[in-house]
């Protein structure tokens, strides 16, 4: 090994310490997929249980009382279906990274993944409370871009303590909640598109560039 | 190839000589390790320092001391609960020098190639 090489190599530990005491690199790709998948069977679910007239009605609810069609929406079968939904995400994405954690030998609670976790959750808890307050007050149309956006933000807000390339799912999913915004009625399709597509493609590339060997 | 482009930054660099400033303070993995996870974070514990680096006890504690007495890292003592949990961060001379040293390190590499 020559001069250079040699130090190349010490300047490339430098900077892999630097990366691996500040940021989680665990996150697989697979988990992306996974939560991908369990969006889009909860999309499916979803669609059954709605389609764009019961969305009119929904939305007509807020004027006309008598045109609610599920009745609470707090207590509906759609919000039931959106808890499963997430529960399962959250459960199969952890369990990836848990195995990932366990090869590149980072703790799967250390202190970059509490750095994660939280910054992750202040938008994602907001986007909650504000989305809750929507669902209250009848405006239904926001909500599917409302959990896009906020839960964009949230991914934004995480990507500097994690992969630096979430940072494009972040804005994909921002981009597509705005847009949303546009397509009343459809929201269902973008919601199925960004936490469904936007992850599965996400993680089939996080896949391929990290964990491929 | 670096001579060719003379007008500008790099080469006038090129006419010093680097090596005057490698720290020789930082002339091991350990420390560079310490360093750089300092670096990045406001404040890493013992026991943080010691899963990045993997390390025993003993060795990091010696590198850390060594740091400290060169004034390049600052220690805080605290608690949690019962347990002693000693936080360690960087000094602003700490973070001068090692931004000097990776500088020297850089020059020498452009050097050579």
């Amino acid at each position: 090994m020559n001069e250079a090489q040699k130090l190349s190599n010490e300047l490339q530990d430098i900077k892999q310490m630097m990366e691996r005491s500040s940021r989680f690199i665990s996150l697989s790709g697979l988990s992306g997929i996974a939560a991908g998948i369990c969006a889009l069977a909860g999309a499916w679910f979803a669609n059954s249980l709605i389609n764009k007239q019961t969305v009119l009605d929904l939305r007509a609810s807020a004027t006309l009382p008598d045109a609610i069609v599920h009745g609470d929406f707090l207590n509906s079968r759609l919000l039931q279906v959106a808890f499963v939904t997430f529960v399962a995400a959250f459960l199969f994405a952890f369990i990836f990274t848990y195995r990932r954690s366990k090869k590149t030998n980072v703790p799967i609670w250390g202190a970059t993944a509490k750095r994660l976790m939280i910054n992750v959750s202040i938008p994602m808890i907001t986007g909650c409370i504000f989305l809750l307050a929507l669902i209250k007050a009848g405006a239904y149309d926001f909500v599917a871009p409302g959990c896009l956006i906020f839960y964009g933000l949230g991914v934004l807000n995480a990507s500097k303590y994690t992969l630096p390339e979430t940072r494009y799912l972040g804005c994909c999913e921002i981009f597509l909640g705005l847009v949303s915004l546009y397509f009343k009625g459809d929201g269902l399709y973008f919601w199925a598109a960004g936490f469904g597509v936007l992850h599965i493609v996400y993680g089939i590339f996080m896949w391929w560039k990290y964990e491929r060997s | 190839m670096e001579y060719l482009c003379g007008g500008n930054m790099n080469g006038v660099n090129v006419m010093k000589n680097p090596i005057e400033n490698l720290n020789k303070t930082f002339d091991s993995r350990i420390r560079l390790g310490i360093m750089s996870a300092l670096m990045v974070n406001e404040s890493v514990n013992f026991n943080q320092l010691k899963e990045l680096i993997q390390v025993t006890d003993g060795n990091l504690a010696s590198h850390i001391k060594a740091l400290e007495d060169n004034g390049y890292i600052k220690i805080q003592k605290g608690f949690i609960g019962k347990k002693t949990n000693t936080l360690y961060s960087v000094t602003k001379a700490g973070e001068k020098a090692f931004q000097t040293h990776l500088d020297a390190l850089e020059k020498m590499i452009k050097n050579i190639k």
